[in-house]
């Protein structure tokens, strides 16, 4: 479904990404890690075009999406800080959300599901944290889209709403939608991922399932397992 | 529109137009006054805003570049908004006060519409070089820095550079010269303009006779208009290159 050759990008003199090669399958929950810095914010970026690569390729069913824009309209992206206008209320920045995408959307449900109600025609700016996060869920799940990112999704969200979000990503995977998160919960990883992806300054240094991943480094859990491969020497 | 700035710039102007109405009860007085003004005022308004926003709106924009929109629709969605909306709060804080003195009535009905022409230029150029600046520069600090020396530079720095450029040049005849300077900073060319129009440019001697040829024609006219268009065009098209290549 993804497909991504030989990116680069390097901002100045810092190189992110170093001839990244990826190849992501329809259909399942990805896993995206690494350490700070190694370039998974920048990777996410480039397939949603907000970064623009110094070269290589990135194909979104089999066509290329560099310096295009509708292919956007199959994508929808959790971004990681969601700051919205101060003086919008819930209800109005949902209806602009609405009127940008030519989409039928279920933001209702949505609403209910994360008891939203009463806090529709409050101002952005006068919600908490964990408040924003749900509003900012809603944004991206109330499109039905064949890729769905999200970047650390659950920042912010309490026990209850962090169960909704669960339910949502295994009904999203049901319909054969294709999912990568960003996350450094790893208790998250292990209940929701199919497969993880670990990206070491700018390149793929792992791609297979939990359970792989622990055979291979030879550690009893995800967070050993991952920390294993952090330290550079034992890879 | 929401934005609570706006109304402020709004009544400001209100305040403005009938504080020096009520002063003077001549309308021709008043405009010229105001024309003084604005040419200094309407840059510095356009370039703070078109700072302020784009620096507060940073998050959000990127929220949107996330949708399947062009990236160029989303800038100049924000440039064609904030500049309409100081071009609005321009002609209906200043228009109120002068419609209800009579403006209708008076001769002077020209030269006000030329003074609300060339305030709203004014705001579109330099809302358009701010947003340039600001685009360049990452650090808010610095890129409001560099477009508040923008606008102290054309305002000001620029006039007396070329007054000095003037006096050391003495022997050698400088309409050319003059006509050129002129064209490369907005404020000067909107001055310019706004005199001849009052037929004040006895005052500004050889100069302003050369000037007066060539801006009281219609040809000077046109070009003047012609060169603010650029001033426009240019920074927007430099936006929208830029905006091809930058990371978010």
């Amino acid at each position: 479904m993804i497909q991504i050759n030989q990116l680069h990008k390097k901002f100045g003199k810092l190189i992110v990404l170093d001839g990244l090669d990826l190849d992501i399958n329809s259909g399942g929950i990805f896993a995206i890690l690494g350490p700070n810095g190694s370039g998974k914010t920048t990777l996410i970026k480039s397939i949603l075009g907000m970064v623009i690569p110094n070269s290589g390729e990135i194909k979104i069913n089999d066509q290329s999406v560099l310096k295009k824009w509708e292919y956007r309209n199959k994508i929808n992206y959790l971004p990681q800080i969601a700051n919205f206008p101060a003086n919008l209320s819930v209800k109005e920045l949902i209806a602009m959300v609405k009127n940008l995408r030519p989409k039928e959307s279920n933001d209702s449900d949505l609403i209910k599901l994360f008891s939203l109600e009463p806090f529709l025609d409050k101002k952005l700016g006068n919600l908490s944290g964990g408040t924003k996060q749900k509003v900012n869920i809603i944004l991206t799940f109330m499109f039905d889209s064949e890729l769905i990112i999200l970047d650390e999704p659950t920042t912010g969200l309490d026990p209850i709403s962090l169960i909704h979000l669960k339910e949502i990503i295994q009904n999203e995977k049901s319909k054969g939608k294709t999912i990568l998160i960003t996350t450094h919960i790893m208790s998250f990883v292990e209940e929701v991922a199919d497969e993880i992806v670990f990206l070491l300054d700018g390149e793929i240094y792992f791609k297979g399932s939990t359970k792989n991943l622990k055979l291979q480094t030879n550690q009893p859990d995800l967070e050993h397992a991952i920390a294993h491969l952090m330290q550079k020497d034992n890879v | 529109m929401r934005s609570r700035w706006s109304y402020v710039y709004f009544a400001f102007y209100l305040a403005l137009g009938f504080v020096l109405l009520f002063l003077n009860n001549d309308i021709n007085k008043a405009i010229i006054t105001l024309l003084n003004i604005i040419i200094v005022l309407t840059p510095l308004i356009g370039t703070i805003f078109g700072v302020m926003y784009y620096y507060n709106s940073k998050e959000f924009t990127e929220l949107l570049l996330a949708q399947p929109i062009k990236r160029s629709k989303i800038f100049m969605g924000q440039f064609l908004g904030i500049s309409i909306s100081l071009t609005l709060s321009l002609a209906l804080g200043l228009g109120i006060p002068f419609l209800l003195y009579g403006l209708f009535k008076s001769s002077a009905i020209f030269d006000f519409a030329l003074l609300l022409v060339v305030g709203s230029l004014l705001n579109f150029i330099f809302v358009a070089l701010a947003f340039n600046i600001a685009l360049s520069n990452v650090n808010k600090i610095k890129g409001f820095g560099y477009a508040i020396l923008m606008w102290l530079f054309l305002a000001v720095i620029y006039d007396g550079l070329f007054l000095i450029s003037l006096v050391m040049f003495n022997e050698y005849p400088l309409d050319q010269f003059s006509l050129l300077a002129t064209m490369f900073n907005p404020i000067d060319l909107s001055r310019i303009l706004i005199l001849l129009k009052l037929d004040i440019s006895a005052l500004l001697g050889y100069t302003g006779a050369v000037f007066k040829k060539f801006f009281g024609t219609n040809f000077g006219l046109i070009i003047s208009f012609s060169v603010m268009i650029l001033w426009i065009a240019l920074p927007v098209w430099r936006i929208n290159t830029k905006l091809k290549k930058k990371d978010f």
